[in-house]
């Protein structure tokens, strides 16, 4: 197999140029500063409250997301290649739904089997011929990117529903810029403070009502949900009412919250809230979440809800496999970010070639998201690749299988010193009516493990911030 | 009560003002000086931290020209230079000499915020101080001016001595944000081409940082950073602490109390009432009409005026 790559050192052992500074100072700073430092880090993510819950676990009601003190260092010219990727995969995203939930040319062309929609769990019937204001569905992206050597980057998911994370993109960087002022007067990083206001004046550009200032809240499950600090911090950077089901109500097709100075009219809800629990008059009824009517008011067109209804059509990983030709379906342009290469398991010479070779694949469940129910084959023992086996045979169609990449390495702060982990890049993309705002970097995930390519923060991945070098 | 006490209590609550404001025009300088120049970045942000800071003089006395300044002569000249009349050690030096004049005026939570502080001052090295030092005397005095502001609030007795500090916090705030506005005025005029680019937004975002009123404004305006709005922060809305215009609503009602209080009225509340009324009855697009430039700097001079009339009427 062949060396990793390291976005330090190179699959040779020779410091990339944009980390030379970087690296003679690691070279120099004793190792008790850096163990001092990423204790104060610690120290200020508590203080601050950054902290998540993991689900179903006891006792661990609050807890830190690892931070790596090691910033991760991508080049200008990296990033205009990617900036300009990203921006072409949601372009072809909202097209697909925009198009699956009214012509369906894409399935009349053949270019995606009917099945991976209709069967789609996250499939919404309610959408057909709804309207959204200017056609865009994900106003709000995470694109997953993989990094295998200097020139190639993968995208390795598309997130289109809640994605999650900005938080730490935009509190790491203020903690670096506390704990680390020396290494910013030595590198000169693209500032990422932007992005609040680039965020309200994409979900304030998406309004239904013309004319007449629109009123934004962020609707979130409630304190007891994952990602509820984020909310909070969102609707603070903001400006905007953090809202829970209960704030709001419907009343003719129209969304108020109720106000100490009486109920007010709501026209742009970014929720952090599933489909499925948005309205228990439309989706599940037993949540209490929601909001009875939001989503006749929807419907009607006075109210915007971002993300849109129904955009998990575009976003599970068999219609990933899809995505290049999506692209050239609609745009006629070649993909600028290739995908993973994917083996479709519900595809019989697929399935036999992933039976064939378990053991040095990766095998994904189509609709999993958090680093839950996969296989890593070349980290897994007899059985649990056995277990998968039968899994796939029960259902072939729930699965897809990616080569096990070998994913880039960043140099982190681990219990033996500074150490390359694995890493992966989630840049956040924003679609407003008027334009794409993309702020330079995004949020690195690390795996803290050596050798683990697992990144998710629910299976103890951390983060870092991530510094894009103006020349 | 003592001219002499009135006059300790109001220089005190000043320097500890100054000092926090300094502080604020430090940290986001630091910021600014770490931006790619596409940003807006700048090499020469150092003179004009010396400008907003009101020490250029004093700068240039010691290091020549003010071209001079860099970050390192600016940053050591302003934070613990004693030679600096009103670097941040001397403004805790000369909080600490007029809070032990008058200790029996103050209460004792106020002492020990400000002894305390002196003390801890007394920890931080004589040399230049390296960036993390810096960022950690920082976050220091800005947690000094908030200890001491909290112990007059909660600790101190409703009477002239609480009237004479507030008259001091809020004069010295009053000059600080109009200096800023002086400084960088020019960044808030409309601009022909290409307003909106990030280059504004950073100058526009680091000067509300500057009066910590980045995360205010979008509370406020529920708007994308926009410069007039900007201007209307910091002038005339009397929701924001630090915007001209509660400073003024704040300096009239202290010098209300006061003239209540002595049972008379004089030149200081007739001049912090009209330049009140002059805050209050006109909108941002009046300011921008008679000039931006003009408006701040009649400010500037009519704040020092009023500062001259309160020496006068009471402290002398």
């Amino acid at each position: 197999m062949r060396r990793i790559f390291d976005e330090m050192s190179g699959e040779d052992g020779a410091i990339r140029s944009a980390y030379e500074t970087l690296s003679s100072w690691l070279d120099k700073v004793p190792r008790e500063v850096l163990d001092q430092r990423r204790k104060e880090a610690e120290f200020i993510f508590r203080r601050i409250g950054i902290t998540f819950a993991v689900y179903g676990e006891q006792n661990s009601q609050e807890r830190l997301i690892p931070f790596d003190i090691v910033p991760r260092i991508i080049t200008n010219q990296e990033w205009a290649g990617l900036s300009k990727g990203l921006e072409q995969r949601v372009k072809a995203l909202n097209l697909y739904i925009k198009d699956v939930y009214s012509k369906r040319e894409v399935l009349r062309a053949g270019i995606v089997p009917e099945d991976l929609v209709y069967k789609n769990p996250a499939f919404r019937p309610e959408m057909n011929g709804q309207r959204v204001p200017h056609d865009l569905y994900v106003h709000i992206a995470g694109i997953d990117i993989v990094r295998t050597d200097p020139d190639t980057f993968y995208v390795l998911e598309d997130n289109a529903r809640t994605p999650s994370g900005v938080s730490y993109m935009l509190e790491n960087r203020e903690i670096m810029l506390r704990l680390f002022p020396e290494l910013f007067s030595m590198h000169k990083v693209a500032p990422v403070d932007k992005y609040a206001d680039d965020l309200l004046a994409t979900l304030k550009s998406l309004s239904p009502r013309a004319g007449s200032e629109p009123n934004v809240a962020i609707l979130t499950p409630g304190i007891y949900n994952s990602a509820y600090y984020e909310h909070s911090f969102l609707a603070d950077k903001l400006g905007v009412d953090l809202v829970e089901g209960r704030d709001l109500f419907v009343k003719d097709n129209v969304v108020f919250m109720r106000t100490t100075e009486g109920p007010k009219r709501v026209d742009v809800i970014y929720r952090r809230l599933d489909d499925d629990f948005l309205d228990p008059l439309a989706f599940r009824p037993d949540s209490v979440l929601g909001v009875p009517g939001l989503m006749s008011a929807y419907q009607a067109g006075n109210v915007t809800l971002t993300n849109a209804v129904g955009t998990g059509v575009a976003d599970d990983k068999a219609v990933y496999s899809y995505m290049p030709d999506i692209i050239r379906f609609y745009l006629g342009e070649e993909p600028l970010l290739p995908n993973v290469p994917t083996w479709r398991c519900r595809e019989p010479e697929h399935l036999k070639y992933v039976l064939d070779h378990l053991e040095e694949l990766v095998v994904k469940e189509v609709h999993g998201s958090g680093g839950y129910g996969m296989l890593v084959g070349p980290k897994s023992d007899k059985a649990q690749i056995e277990v998968f086996r039968a899994k796939l045979k029960h259902d072939p169609a729930n699965f897809i299988a990616q080569p096990t990449l070998a994913l880039s390495t960043c140099p982190t702060l681990v219990e033996e010193g500074v150490a390359p982990r694995h890493v992966d890049l989630r840049p956040f993309i924003l679609s407003g009516s008027d334009r794409v705002r993309i702020v330079p970097g995004g949020l690195t995930r690390v795996a803290m493990k050596e050798g683990s390519l697992v990144v998710n923060s629910s299976q103890g991945g951390g983060t870092k911030d991530t510094w894009v070098l103006d020349a | 009560m003592l001219s002499r006490t009135a006059d300790n209590i109001y220089w005190l609550a000043r320097y500890v003002e100054r000092a926090d404001c300094l502080a604020r025009i430090l940290d986001v300088a630091q910021r600014l000086s770490y931006l790619p120049v596409t940003y807006g970045g700048s090499t020469n942000e150092w003179s004009s931290v010396l400008l907003t800071a009101g020490c250029a003089d004093a700068f240039v006395e010691k290091h020549g020209p003010i071209e001079n300044a860099t970050e390192e002569n600016v940053v050591s000249f302003l934070a613990l230079d004693p030679e600096n009349p009103t670097s941040i050690r001397n403004c805790f030096e000369v909080a600490r000499t007029n809070a032990r004049s008058v200790r029996t005026a103050l209460t004792s939570e106020m002492w020990d915020a400000i002894n305390a502080s002196w003390i801890e001052l007394r920890g931080f090295p004589d040399r230049a101080l390296t960036r993390e030092e810096l960022t950690r005397f920082l976050a220091f005095v800005k947690e000094t001016s908030l200890r001491f502001d909290g112990a007059m609030h909660r600790t101190m007795l409703r009477n002239d001595a609480f009237w004479f500090a507030r008259t001091g916090v809020h004069m010295e705030r009053a000059d600080n944000t109009a200096r800023i506005l002086d400084v960088k005025y020019h960044v808030l005029l409309p601009d022909e081409e290409q307003v909106g680019g990030p280059l504004d937004y950073f100058q526009w975002a680091s000067i509300l940082r500057s009066v910590s009123a980045l995360t205010a404004f979008h509370w406020v305006y529920r708007d994308s950073v926009k410069p007039w709005l900007v201007a209307d922060l910091l002038i005339l809305n009397r929701a924001m602490p630090r915007s001209l215009a509660s400073c003024y609503e704040n300096l009239a009602n202290s010098l209300d109390d006061i003239a209540d209080a002595y049972g008379r009225q004089g030149p200081s509340q007739r001049l912090a009432r009209s330049i009140r009324a002059r805050l209050t009855n006109q909108s941002i697009d009046d300011v921008f009409h008679t000039g931006l430039h003009e408006f701040i700097s009649e400010f500037i001079s009519d704040n020092n005026k009023l500062g001259a009339e309160i020496t006068e009427q009471y402290l002398t």
